[in-house]
């Protein structure tokens, strides 16, 4: 317990051994050598553009979500970095470091800017577990609400099974509309930064659909929500 | 030496900009059709103003820049997205243009011209991209060939949430609603909670809207609040989403440039909460002033040049106009990157 008796007083990490090895926009994400175990912590910061009331509602808002989503998939199998010390005052967690890349860094380092023609079957199965594991994340009623591929790793340990980060945006809801939103959310993000990989996520629905029976209503859902955007070509 | 002369009219500004290829801007002129405290604009009444005001723009920007219809080379006008009616009066002067002087003509995605005007003035290289205006609200970022959507508002833009509460209050139009909101912010000082809304990337200002809109119509509330009050908050609250998602947008893509543009991106406090957010993560922001971040004829001139020097051209046949047309549509024939 010494250490972490240590870290509540200190402001800046680096200065424990810490290092820092992401800037997210919501959080700084150091690496930290503990008691031997590699562990990372995540620290979100004041918002200095965001009025303090505001900045600090919000803040607290979603590291509780945080902690309170990734207890709630880990106790049911779904693979998240563990929790190992949670520090409310100065907006700290601790958790387990996982060694791996993120998906985005995967298909970037697989694609080469062409998705098309290079899925390769490991690609496709990585596409097909993100889709189980988010099917089995939203039957727990749980939505991530910020799911891109830089918030999914790829454990290099279990040869590259998906591992779930960055639960701040997440909320407890039993609604398709909700669920259907937080797909579109995947949808707009992989497309967006992997253009002409509308195939790849077909997997990720198709597996979707294969893994609840709650899958369909959702699935039927995300067709509406597809025509919300301004200014489409389409009207709804 | 090429030179293009651009019209904007998708909304109630009306402008007319003349720009040299190698970026200079020779003329940009601009009028606005500003109704009273209250009301907005209407599309048939915007269009009245657009095509009674468009010929003395025409020439006057002729005049400013010393040049005769001769020495331009090609007409560039919004294609869309905007209102249709004014978005139609300004097509139909371009074409009628374009038969009398013999010129080609060149149709402009708005939203593009926004984003490279930003890029030319303010140098930006491959900057996120926040496009806030009255009509739309997108974080944008380049990939090939696409500006690609990020974030956009799911329901209404973020200019027409303030413009809308500024007519709830009953503040002038007069010189932007937008504006006025921003002044009395200055004065605010208490924050009062509105909702904050943000899905993923995806920002929504429907139900604030309607949540100021409750405590500014009950007289019980306004003891407590000022109208100052409310402007600070409402802004604090929509911006701080703004900077939010572009924040998001900045770290998923690894860009360290922001470039705002569009009518709300002249706001010096949206510009200030920008430069506080990149200066927490090393980043550079890029703003420009009310000259070239409101619509205006010099964008859609520049914009039209990037098409044109690739040779393109759009037929009289095809000289349309659109309500709907994205961002994400767009063929980037001008980077390379």
């Amino acid at each position: 317990m010494s250490d972490l008796v240590k870290m509540e007083g200190i402001t800046d990490l680096t200065k424990i051994g810490a290092e820092l090895i992401s800037q997210g926009a919501e959080a700084k994400t150091f690496k930290l050598n503990y008691f031997g175990m590699e562990c990372i912590i995540k620290e979100r910061f004041v918002k200095t553009y965001r009025h303090p009331t505001l900045d600090s509602k919000i803040s607290n808002k979603r590291i509780l979500q945080e902690i309170r989503s990734l207890n709630k998939c880990k106790k049911n199998g779904i693979d998240v970095p563990g929790l190992l010390f949670v520090d409310i005052v100065q907006t700290r967690i601790m958790m387990e470091f996982v060694n791996g890349i993120t998906v985005k860094q995967f298909l970037y380092n697989n694609c080469e800017n062409n998705y098309q023609n290079t899925q390769t079957p490991e690609i496709i199965r990585i596409c097909r577990e993100i889709g189980q594991q988010v099917c089995k994340i939203h039957d727990l009623n749980l939505i991530h609400g910020d799911l891109t591929t830089s918030n999914i790793l790829l454990r290099t340990s279990t040869n590259n099974s998906t591992v779930f980060i960055d639960f701040g945006l997440s909320y407890t809801s039993t609604l398709a509309e909700d669920k259907a939103v937080d797909l579109y959310v995947l949808e707009r993000a992989f497309i967006s930064t992997h253009p002409n990989s509308e195939s790849l996520f077909n997997e990720i629905l198709q597996s979707y659909k294969d893994s609840s029976k709650n899958s369909p209503s959702v699935i039927n859902r995300l067709d509406q929500v597809r025509l919300r955007g301004r200014k489409k070509l389409a009207f709804g | 030496m090429v030179i293009v002369m651009g019209f904007e009219g998708s909304a109630n500004k009306l402008g007319i900009g003349i720009v040299k290829d190698d970026g200079t801007i020779l003329s940009n002129i601009r009028h606005t059709y500003i109704t009273p405290p209250g009301e907005g604009f209407l599309p048939k009444d915007t269009a009245e103003h657009h095509r009674s005001w468009i010929i003395s723009l025409v020439k006057r920007s002729l005049t400013e820049s010393g040049l005769t219809h001769k020495d331009i080379d090609c007409l560039a006008y919004t294609k869309g997205p905007g209102m249709g009616p004014p978005l139609r009066s300004v097509a139909v002067t371009v074409r009628m243009l374009s038969q009398l002087w013999k010129k080609p003509i060149v149709a402009v995605n708005h939203c593009i011209a926004h984003i490279e005007m930003g890029r030319l003035i303010t140098g930006a290289k491959n900057p996120t991209v926040l496009y806030v205006s009255g009509g739309n609200t997108q974080v944008i970022s380049y990939s090939l060939k696409k500006y690609r959507i990020f974030g956009e508002t799911i329901d209404i833009a973020v200019g027409n949430c303030l413009d809308r509460f500024a007519r709830v209050i009953n503040i002038p139009n007069d010189p932007s609603p937008g504006y006025n909101i921003e002044q009395l912010a200055k004065k605010g000082k208490n924050l009062v909670e509105l909702p904050y809304v943000t899905k993923g990337m995806d920002v929504s200002f429907g139900g604030i809207l309607s949540n100021i809109e409750s405590i500014a119509k009950n007289p019980v509330r306004l003891k407590e609040y000022t109208v100052e009050d409310l402007c600070y908050s409402l802004q604090e609250t929509v911006f701080s989403m703004l900077v939010e998602t572009a924040e998001r947008a900045m770290a998923h893509c690894g860009q360290t440039e922001i470039l705002a543009v569009g009518g709300v991106g002249c706001n010096e406090r949206l510009q200030q909460m920008i430069n506080q957010m990149v200066s927490q993560r090393n980043g550079q922001s890029f703003a420009i002033d009310e000259r070239y971040c409101i619509d205006n004829g010099a964008m859609i001139a520049w914009a039209g040049y990037l098409i044109f020097k690739n040779n393109i051209t759009t037929p009289l046949c095809e000289t349309s106009t659109t309500q709907r047309f994205r961002t994400d549509q767009v063929e980037v024939t001008w980077r390379d990157d």
